[in-house]
């Protein structure tokens, strides 16, 4: 798809204070991990179906206006619903406490926030590579006109790949906040660093983003442990060096979204 | 064809003159005078992002970073270093932001499109932290402080520019130079071939013109304005706040050229006074005014592409013009 929406990181900050919101009145963290990303996939949909939509054809540069338009409206409209002050979100009693792995000793939650990301990776990745919706996707993000022209309603699948992109944030959204805490300030954070992930890793390859993913949490954590004020800075460095030696990121392909 | 249409008409015709009689008076046609220097230094930031995104095509979405290190350049130049000279202050500004926009603008012309916005708010943002680390030279979260109010040395007198009338129209001037300066850059073979590569960019290169060198020096250009406008900033407000460098500051002179109208000249001061009177109205009775100016934007983009001032000239001409 070629539209990077801005309102992303807003949409994962969204999937957590839903997230919070059902774990408060149902208690269940289980359903709020079900609702949240949910709740977030529906209003992705009715954005790129009664917004978004309205830009197709016009500049690329479009969309990103009106998302990021968007991310404002709902930054404001959580710190009116929820209030300014950020909200913790417990993880359940059975995730609580460490994991014994032999060498060392893990936080459950996090091992569990891995299990379910590397399943969702493996999903996307079936999905995409394996389905025809997957394939369909994939030549639409390519040539659009040739695929509407093989008589694909481009405009439904458009809509899919949104939903489940949205969806998606606010599923990381609900998991990050036992982590990292909910706030209405996480999102924007989120959507730079994970656009540099995408820079590093290049546009279009799901391979790249993971590698891209795990070599910045390594470059953070090495950066934190000897230089803690560096930290935040050695993330940009790498994506500089990148940029430098091979444009288009380590595994991504010339030419896509340009 | 109405009044209102005639007066932008000919307000475009002859920019920098309109621009000095229009800005002579201004501050006399509102509320309060210190609004008149926040709108013509917003408005010279916005006119900075507006050579790039209107004129180039290139959506910047960290100018912050070019107005930050005007403003800290001046700020340190002043404050830290103690020059002692409001011409060497600007310049240390403007030679910063120059410089700034010079690197950072070769790294993210590696890419093109959406890429290039990502990376101009990634690279803004990386400053951003270095500044907030760098607290000996920025004073990091609070800020910088302690900037002196100087008199301006011009031609053997020592102008005082502390009064608010007396610092709007030092700023009219140097804004005013700034604006002549963007209208020479317009009507020149360079400025022709900026608006080239905004419709057409393989046609440019096709024409034979070194593109990516063209679009570099757009970007400087570009910084500089930006820097201009911090480093007039830096000097009105006597201190420098981290969020200069902040994504909101980006976000800010986007807003304001796009509700003013990208692309147009005087688009970036409409847009500045617009955003600018919205903020001050809406903040007297609601903390959430940010909501508001959001959905306006919103709306703007998808409604009203051309913004206040494209749409009035598209009455006039049918067409977007000057």
């Amino acid at each position: 798809m070629t539209v990077v929406n801005f309102a992303h990181g807003s949409l994962y900050m969204l999937g957590a204070y839903f997230g919070f919101t059902v774990l408060a009145l149902t208690g269940s963290f289980w359903l709020a991990l079900l609702a949240a990303p949910l709740m977030v996939g529906g209003l992705g949909l009715l954005t790129e179906r009664f917004l978004i939509r309205r830009l197709y054809g016009r500049s690329p540069d479009d969309p990103l206006l009106l998302t990021f338009g968007l991310s404002l409206i709902l930054v404001e409209a959580v710190r009116l619903i929820w209030g300014k002050i950020g909200r913790t979100l417990d993880p359940p009693r059975t995730l609580g406490g460490t994991l014994d792995l032999g060498f060392m000793r893990f936080p459950t939650y996090r091992v569990f926030v891995i299990a379910i990301t590397v399943a969702v990776l493996v999903g996307l990745w079936l999905f995409l590579e394996r389905t025809s919706v997957g394939l369909v996707i994939r030549a639409g993000s390519r040539d659009p006109l040739m695929v509407r022209a093989l008589g694909i309603d481009v405009s439904r699948i458009w809509l899919l790949v949104f939903g489940i992109g949205t969806a998606l944030a606010g599923l990381a959204g609900i998991l990050a906040g036992p982590m990292r805490g909910v706030s209405a300030e996480m999102g924007v954070t989120m959507v730079i660093e994970s656009f540099v992930v995408v820079v590093v890793g290049g546009m279009g390859s799901l391979i790249g983003a993971v590698v891209a993913g795990v070599l910045m949490g390594q470059v953070v954590g090495l950066t934190t442990f000897f230089a803690p004020k560096l930290a935040e800075i050695m993330v940009f460095v790498v994506m500089a060096v990148v940029l430098l030696i091979r444009p288009s990121g380590l595994f991504g392909e010339a030419g896509l979204l340009e | 064809m109405t009044r209102l249409e005639r007066l932008v008409g000919g307000l475009s015709a002859h920019p920098v003159a309109a621009f000095f009689a229009f800005f002579a008076v201004f501050p006399f046609l509102l509320p309060y005078r210190a609004l008149a220097t926040q709108v013509l230094i917003f408005g010279l930031f916005a006119l900075g992002f507006n050579l790039l995104y209107g004129y180039t095509g290139l959506l910047s979405f960290g100018h912050a970073a070019y107005y930050g290190l005007g403003a800290y350049g001046t700020g340190i130049a002043l404050a830290k270093l103690q020059v002692g000279s409001l011409w060497l202050g600007l310049a240390a500004g403007l030679g910063l932001a120059g410089l700034g926009g010079a690197v950072i603008g070769f790294f993210c012309l590696q890419r093109r499109g959406i890429y290039f916005a990502m990376l101009t708010l990634a690279f803004a943002q990386l400053l951003y932290f270095i500044a907030f680390h760098l607290a000996d030279w920025t004073g990091g979260d609070d800020g910088l402080r302690g900037i002196p109010q100087l008199k301006l040395g011009l031609a053997g007198f020592a102008l005082p520019v502390d009064s608010t009338l007396g610092f709007y129209y030092f700023a009219y001037a140097l804004v005013g130079l700034a604006v002549a300066g963007l209208k020479r850059i317009l009507d020149s073979p360079f400025g022709a071939v900026l608006q080239a590569i905004r419709e057409n960019g393989s046609r440019a290169v096709a024409c034979g013109y070194d593109v990516n060198r063209v679009k570099l020096l757009s970007f400087v250009f570009s910084a500089l304005f930006a820097g201009l406008a911090g480093s007039l900033d830096a000097l009105r407000l006597t201190v420098v706040p981290i969020e200069s460098l902040y994504w909101t500051t980006s976000g800010q002179v986007v807003i304001m050229t796009l509700l003013g109208g990208a692309g147009t000249f005087f688009g970036p001061f409409a847009g500045a006074l617009t955003y600018l009177v919205l903020e001050d109205r809406l903040s007297t009775f609601t903390e959430s005014w940010p909501l508001v100016i959001g959905a306006i934007f919103s709306a703007f983009v998808l409604f009203l592409p051309r913004g206040i001032w494209g749409t009035l000239l598209g009455g006039i001409y049918g067409h977007k013009g000057a």
